[in-house]
């Protein structure tokens, strides 16, 4: 028993660690991570603002409506976008200072690693995202009397969980290829979103695509974010969305530490740690 | 209970040839580590000898749970490193050539973080940061600059310490002074040394210093491309071949030259 709490204060303390440096990394970048929210606000802009070009070219819509949509998908995509950056940079990054084989020597589970980095890329990846969805609703000065943010928080909260499965499966590709790894997770980010109706409805889709949305958690994500802002809907009213995200999540954050250890095994058998190996 | 068991340790890569045979690039076989035995008492220090590429890395990094071996086995105070390796992780720590850290981060902040993963929380490591930085002869006043602005003799000193804040009872350098200027590299084995008689740990060195082995170590190692030909006193190995200084012996025992490095590094391609 007492040797049981021992271990597990030693995992929390683990667990803060990953917290700690990930808190350091981003104070010490700082104006990057400025410089990069101002490329975050500028590519949202791009897309929110094809909403007022389809009303220029006279096009119907409802201005508003639809200029939403597109934001919640933009934010939805820079939100992705830093969960999964944070998770591939567990192993990239570290890679790149050498620090990698120090990590991994260290008396840590990897799941505490891989979690410890994940609930930092969530909990930096909510402000981040939230900030960017203030800053360009205030810009085109976009209303949205109905909206139910408790629930749009809850809903982003929900599919963090998948997304950081997801995350930890695409962490393992720079420990297979050093130079490209990393590229492959943008990847993997885009073939996610493309099927999970970011900037238009599912049905749009061909067929195939339907059928891969559905095992998207990034549909339901979106899907649940758009019911929740736009038309204010209650978490009961979202369960058909969030059931399928807890789902998703409790098979995907197992699956992608079983696929993250498979990879650390390789790399440990290959002498792939170490950049020369 | 030996500090370090290791018994008939096999390691080996494959390596892609440049040139291709029938469109595919042929796959050699390098072997780092061939049939690899010896003990280590508690309390010993070791120095193991060899030139690049003779796999001193590949035996630190497979001791130190980095690496799987391919064949044999190796037991940390009784622990299997493949079977057991938290509890041989918990015991062990490692000061590479490298003295890799985040770079923008200060020497405190990666004190820190490092230290948190061996289960030390911020309450300890507030103090024993300042004093075991004070210990390896970093000035204090430094500690919040960031790596990047420190001369590579004080990386290798945060170094020293980031492996001393966790108390461990194997202490694997794995040349730990190569590029130092002279100063430092004595303050570093001064460190060592200190470490070795004071804290009751057990230290394996692989260098290719061999005045440092000599000078640090019980016994010395001689290994000559992936295999452990010999581990004898210093004084011993000189006596076995009738020679005067440890180099002689090194080319007796080989029969080649401590210089000749960069040939064998490229043909075996295995780790430095």
């Amino acid at each position: 028993m007492r040797e049981a709490a021992a271990t597990m204060r030693h995992e929390f303390i683990g667990l803060y660690g990953m917290l700690e440096r990930n808190w350091y990394l981003i104070k010490r970048y700082a104006w990057w991570e400025v410089a990069f929210f101002f490329w975050t606000a500028a590519n949202t802009l791009t897309i929110v603002f094809i909403a007022k070009g389809v009303v220029a070219e006279g096009g119907t819509v409802n201005l508003d409506r639809l200029t939403t949509i597109l934001l919640i998908g933009a934010v939805i995509w820079s939100y992705l976008g830093i969960v999964f950056e944070l998770l591939i940079e567990t192993v990239a990054w570290e890679r790149w200072e050498g620090t990698i084989e120090y990590t991994f020597m260290a008396p840590l589970t990897r799941a505490v690693h891989l979690l410890g980095t994940g609930l930092f890329a969530i909990g930096y990846g909510i402000v981040r995202a939230s900030i960017v969805f203030a800053a360009i609703a205030a810009f085109f000065g976009l209303h949205m009397p109905n909206a139910n943010f408790a629930t749009a928080v809850v809903l982003l909260a929900v599919a963090s969980i998948s997304f950081v499965g997801i995350g930890m499966m695409t962490a393992v590709l720079p420990l297979i290829s050093p130079e490209k790894g990393t590229q492959f997770g943008y990847v993997a980010q885009g073939l996610m979103l493309v099927v999970s109706g970011v900037y238009y409805p599912v049905s749009v889709l061909p067929e195939f695509m339907q059928w891969l949305a559905k095992i998207s958690p990034a549909t339901y994500a979106l899907r649940g974010e758009r019911s929740a802002i736009l038309d204010g809907a209650t978490i009961g009213s979202v369960w058909g969305d969030l059931w399928p995200m807890l789902l998703i999540g409790v098979i995907s954050v197992p699956l992608g530490i079983w696929v993250f250890r498979r990879g650390e095994l390789h790399a440990k058998r290959h002498g792939k740690l170490k950049r020369s190996g | 209970m030996f500090a370090v068991e290791v018994n008939n340790l096999r390691k080996e890569f494959f390596r892609r040839d440049a040139t291709r045979t029938h469109m595919r690039r042929r796959r050699r076989r390098v072997a780092a580590l061939e049939g690899v035995t010896f003990t280590m008492e508690r309390g010993e220090c070791v120095a193991i000898l060899g030139q690049n590429g003779s796999g001193k890395s590949t035996l630190v990094r497979l001791l130190s749970t980095l690496l799987l071996p391919d064949g044999g086995s190796a037991r940390i105070f009784g622990h299997d490193v493949v079977k057991e390796s938290r509890p041989v992780q918990r015991l062990v720590n490692r000061v590479s050539v490298e003295a890799s850290f985040f770079k923008k981060m200060s020497s405190e902040e990666n004190l820190a973080y490092a230290a948190r993963f061996y289960g030390i929380p911020p309450s300890v490591t507030k103090t024993a940061i300042p004093e075991i930085l004070e210990r390896v002869g970093f000035p204090a006043g430094r500690r919040h600059e960031p790596m990047e602005n420190l001369s590579r003799g004080m990386q290798q000193k945060v170094a020293l310490a980031r492996a001393l804040l966790t108390s461990p009872v194997l202490l694997l350098l794995d040349e730990p002074t190569t590029g130092l200027d002279p100063r430092s590299k004595l303050e570093v084995q001064d460190f060592i040394r200190d470490v070795w008689t004071s804290h009751d740990a057990t230290i394996l060195l692989c260098t290719h210093d061999l005045r440092e082995a000599e000078v640090l170590a019980d016994r010395v190692g001689i290994l000559d491309r992936g295999r452990l030909i010999a581990l004898d006193p210093a004084e011993v190995l000189k006596e076995q071949h009738d020679v005067e200084t440890l180099e002689e012996a090194f080319f007796a025992a080989t029969g080649r030259a401590f210089e000749e490095e960069e040939d064998e590094d490229a043909e075996r391609g295995v780790f430095a």
